[in-house]
């Protein structure tokens, strides 16, 4: 076989990308990958990791802040806004080589370049905008078998709040701010828009978030975000919703925004406007059209095993539909080329995808909401642990959050968790083995948990829902 | 202690294997990992590595042997510090076969000086010899121990069910039930097959979905992912068809008597106070009625085919398949030969309706010792059905039509209409199955027996 044909292509190397190339090489398969900006993705080098790490900073930074309520002294604490997005950016960086080593690795063969499917099996590559690293292939024509399409999403662009990278940012801008701005305004309060919040107040800037719908992550469980929305507001960001930005005057260096909520209009000047009202799948300029592949509202239509109406053309992650994110997309890809393989596997059950948002307090959830869960007539059992009654939480200085927990009253099934507090992005992952392994209330009752930990509180709420806690 | 080397199984299903070849000979030195010989089966030929350390102290099976039971001894490797000699003569012993009885009571002292290095014990429990890449024998379903395999959820969806996970096919990880399983089982799916089907051997495999879809031009079709109603569906087919020897026999009914006699009882209806009648019988009524009697009649062919032994069913419980959208269900018209036509009528329309609502309980589809196809009311002349276990008869009934008929030297007009009767040969034999048949036009012809 020539060096341009291939069992399994992957269009986009972000998180789903990279990994189905690796399980596809894993399973024999031989792989390319096509990339055209970064190897990683939006996630490695825009997204997830580099966010987590600007969000770190702005915690030490907020407990030197309060160095004396733990007994300890910091004098004339302060930062240094290039060094805080220098650090981000180094950690993008080693990611980004580690990507590039495990596709070596896996021998999985980069194509740099922008890809366009042809016909089903046939895809041209041609120059992209960024120089493209040794050691890849360059553009031209490729065959392959299977053709994985892992483009992601962008963000979503709404009329009048166009992003122009000086005054109105898109995360990208966000990332890497020159200086701190001393008040903000960001659009959307999912979660790319509340961590955005956090971070920028934490360094002390005056922010208000404005949502169009009446509850601020409106994804998650409502007594979840009301809580976060105080713990927010008690930071001193301010917080609209039900509400839109229905102007943006610009000036030199500074935006005045009208604010509408349906019964008053307000304007605000603020330094800096970030836009974070979604994001939507990078579906153009891939021959969809020509090759008769399905989307719908910005997005590749799929069957459970990412499979689109084209025989031999699949699509995973952000691009082929929400929830849009990293662990969805690396597990939809291992599924999708497992299938190709003839494993026999199972559609995943998107129910069980966790979210996690890492502002502070940070929030992480899993399965349905309470209202979800009443909204599908299911009878349920809430059970609730406050962070304010668990030993580790108090010892930590870190009393403010809540662990909720919802079973079916009938058969006992988990059907959602929903946490807000410190750390709890690292204690979901519990609930979702818990869920996965089909663990009833029993199970989770029979589990010793370790003390002192905060995770006791998810032992502690699921005796709640059963009214057996014991430490409240 | 010297160890045994046994005929490895290279697979679940292996029973024996021919040795082909020798690679160590005796009093030759091996380490774990060396290959000591080859073994060969109609499949595969593998090779026998060295677990321990030691010499090789006898061959017990020769080169080129057929036919070695698995977990016969094919070898003695005698441990380091052993006596090749004695490990070479206790081996003898170890097969029991050709060794006489007062060497065997020798062994244990022979082999004394391996029993003061207890480190080395335990290693007799293991295999001593292990195949490259080892198969693991891992069943296919749910263990069949004691232990059940399956999800806490699973357990209490299958209590409340009241199904028994034990018939559940699994298809979570290694075989575990899930709660989906359960869900499946609860709508007539997913159930294990019999232990002798299991057993059986393997079906020819089907071209896989890549070589069907590389027959089309692509781009010229789509696909459409299957529900759980379809997969039910095609399983279930495929197994009635791959297991059941079915056979056919047909007999047309004149329905003339029969169509009188239901406009006359139609007729006589009472009314309710929105004038609604409190019956309004189908042709298709009359027929569930009559194979139900002739079911009583013919007792022999009210049966189920199981490998245990024949089952002989009491009462009729005649099935009678629905379509609903996406594809077909069975609800059963229990104990039909107790039930008046009137009564059967309104159970049966209760029943389409919750079936095409996906209401039914899963007892009110499962189970059935016979059933009703009717497609005359697409116009079908006749069709033969296919048989939907545990029944051993199904009856395709097409549409009822005027014809031309010789009675009594004369052509005449009449209307008929042509049953066929699909049979389980396991279950019910040709002449068995043309009694029941009989029956069923006799009833069908005389309608006035329903009532009797």
């Amino acid at each position: 076989m020539a060096d341009t044909a291939f069992d399994v292509l992957i269009i986009g190397s972000g998180p789903g990308g990279y990994v189905t190339a690796i399980r596809s090489a894993q399973l024999g398969f031989k792989t390319a990958i096509v990339e055209r900006d970064h190897l990683g993705g939006i996630c490695l080098n825009w997204g997830c990791i580099p966010t987590k790490a600007l969000l770190r900073s702005a915690e030490v930074f907020h407990y030197m802040q309060h160095a004396k309520d733990y007994g300890l002294t910091a004098e004339k604490v302060g930062y240094d806004a290039k060094a805080v997005v220098q650090r981000s950016r180094g950690v993008w960086k080693r990611l980004n080589d580690g990507v590039g080593f495990l596709m070596k690795k896996n021998k999985v063969s980069v194509i740099w370049g922008e890809a366009t499917i042809d016909a089903p099996g046939k895809v041209t590559v041609k120059t992209s905008r960024t120089e493209a690293p040794k050691g890849v292939l360059g553009p031209g024509a490729y065959q392959a078998k299977h053709i994985i399409i892992a483009t992601g999403a962008r963000p979503r662009v709404l009329p009048g709040l166009e992003p122009d990278k000086k005054l109105v940012w898109t995360y990208f801008e966000a990332m890497v701010p020159q200086t701190m701005p001393k008040s903000l305004l960001v659009v959307g309060s999912g979660a790319i828009g509340v961590e955005f919040a956090s971070f920028y107040r934490s360094f002390g800037a005056e922010v208000t978030v404005v949502e169009l719908l009446p509850q601020i992550l409106p994804v998650e469980d409502a007594e979840i975000a009301a809580f976060a929305r105080k713990a927010f507001e008690k930071q001193g960001i301010k917080i609209i919703t039900g509400a839109k930005v229905t102007k943006l005057e610009k000036k030199s260096d500074s935006v005045t925004a009208t604010i509408d909520d349906g019964k008053a209009t307000q304007s605000l000047t603020v330094e800096r406007v970030i836009s974070a009202v979604g994001v939507v799948g990078n579906v153009e300029n891939l021959g969809l059209e020509k090759v008769g592949v399905k989307t719908d509202r910005g997005v590749v239509v799929v069957d459970p095993l990412s499979r689109t109406n084209v025989p031999g053309i699949y699509a995973i992650g952000d691009v082929a539909g929400p929830p849009m994110l990293a662990h969805k997309a690396e597990h939809e890809g291992v599924i999708c080329v497992e299938a190709i393989k003839g494993l026999k596997v199972h559609p995943m059950d998107k129910n069980l995808i966790p979210g996690c948002t890492y502002c502070s307090p940070q929030i992480a959830s899993v399965g349905l909401t309470e209202q979800a869960a009443k909204e599908k007539k299911l009878d349920v059992r809430v059970g609730r642990f406050p962070f304010a009654a668990n030993g580790k939480a108090i010892a930590l200085g870190e009393d403010q959050g809540l662990v909720k927990v919802i079973f079916d009253k009938k058969t006992g099934q988990l059907l959602g968790a929903h946490m807000v507090g410190a750390e709890v992005t690292e204690l979901i992952q519990g609930y979702v083995v818990a869920m996965n392994l089909e663990t009833t209330e029993e199970e989770l009752m029979h589990t010793v948990f370790p003390h002192p930990t905060l995770s006791e509180m998810m032992k502690e709420s699921v005796l709640d829902a059963y009214g057996r806690v014991l430490n409240a | 202690m010297p160890t045994n080397i046994l005929m490895p199984a290279l697979s679940p299903t292996m029973e024996k294997g021919n040795l082909a070849k020798w690679v160590k000979k005796e009093g030759d030195k091996v380490a774990p990992g060396d290959v000591l010989a080859e073994i060969e089966t109609d499949k595969a030929t593998m090779e026998v590595e060295a677990v321990d350390e030691g010499t090789l102290a006898k061959i017990v099976v020769p080169e080129g042997t057929q036919d070695v039971p698995v977990n016969q001894i094919i070898a003695v490797l005698a441990g380091e510090g052993e006596d090749v000699k004695a490990a070479a003569s206790g081996a003898a012993a170890g097969t029991g076969q050709k060794a006489a009885p007062p060497k065997a009571e020798a062994k244990p002292a022979e082999a004394k000086p391996a029993e003061a290095r207890p480190a080395e014990a335990p290693k007799q429990a293991a295999p001593t010899a292990a195949p490259r890449s080892a198969p693991t024998p891992a069943p296919a379903a749910a263990p069949q121990g004691d232990k059940l395999f399956a999800s806490p959820l699973a357990k209490r969806l299958a209590k409340e069910g009241n199904i028994d996970l034990s018939r559940v096919q699994g298809t979570g990880p290694h075989g575990r039930v899930v709660a989906r399983d359960v869900e499946e089982a609860k709508s007539g799916g997913a159930q294990k097959k019999a232990p002798a089907a299991a057993g059986a051997a393997p079906l020819a495999q089907p071209p896989s979905d890549d070589k069907i879809m590389a027959l089309f031009e692509q781009g010229s079709y789509e696909v459409i992912p299957h529900d759980n109603i379809r997969k039910i569906i095609a399983r279930r087919l495929v197994e009635a068809k791959t297991t059941i020897p079915h056979f056919y026999l047909t007999v047309d009914c004149i329905i003339d008597n029969l169509l009188k006699a239901r406009e006359e009882i139609n007729g006589s209806a009472p009314k309710d106070k929105e004038g609604k009648p409190a019956w309004k019988l189908s042709v298709n009524d009359f027929v569930i009625k009559a194979l139900a009697l002739a079911l009583q009649r013919v007792p022999d062919a009210n049966v189920t085919w199981t490998e245990a032994g024949m089952l002989k069913h009491k009462h009729s419980d005649v099935g009678v398949a629905v379509s609903i959208p996406g594809g077909l269900i069975t609800p059963i018209v229990r104990r039909a030969e107790l039930k008046s036509l009137s009564v059967i009528s309104n159970e049966m329309k209760d029943l389409a309706g919750r079936a095409r609502a996906k209401k039914l309980r899963p007892e009110e589809f499962q189970g059935g010792t016979s059933a009703v196809s009717n497609l005359g009311m697409y116009g079908i002349r006749e069709f033969a059905a296919v048989i939907n276990p545990p029944h051993a008869t199904i009856l395709a009934v097409g549409a009822g039509e005027q014809r031309a008929i010789v009675r009594n030297d004369k052509v005449e007009a009449a209307t008929v209409m042509t049953t066929t009767l699909s049979t389980d040969h396991r279950a019910v034999d040709g002449v068995l199955g043309a009694r029941l048949l009989g029956a069923i036009k006799a009833i069908i012809e005389n309608p006035v027996m329903m009532v009797v």
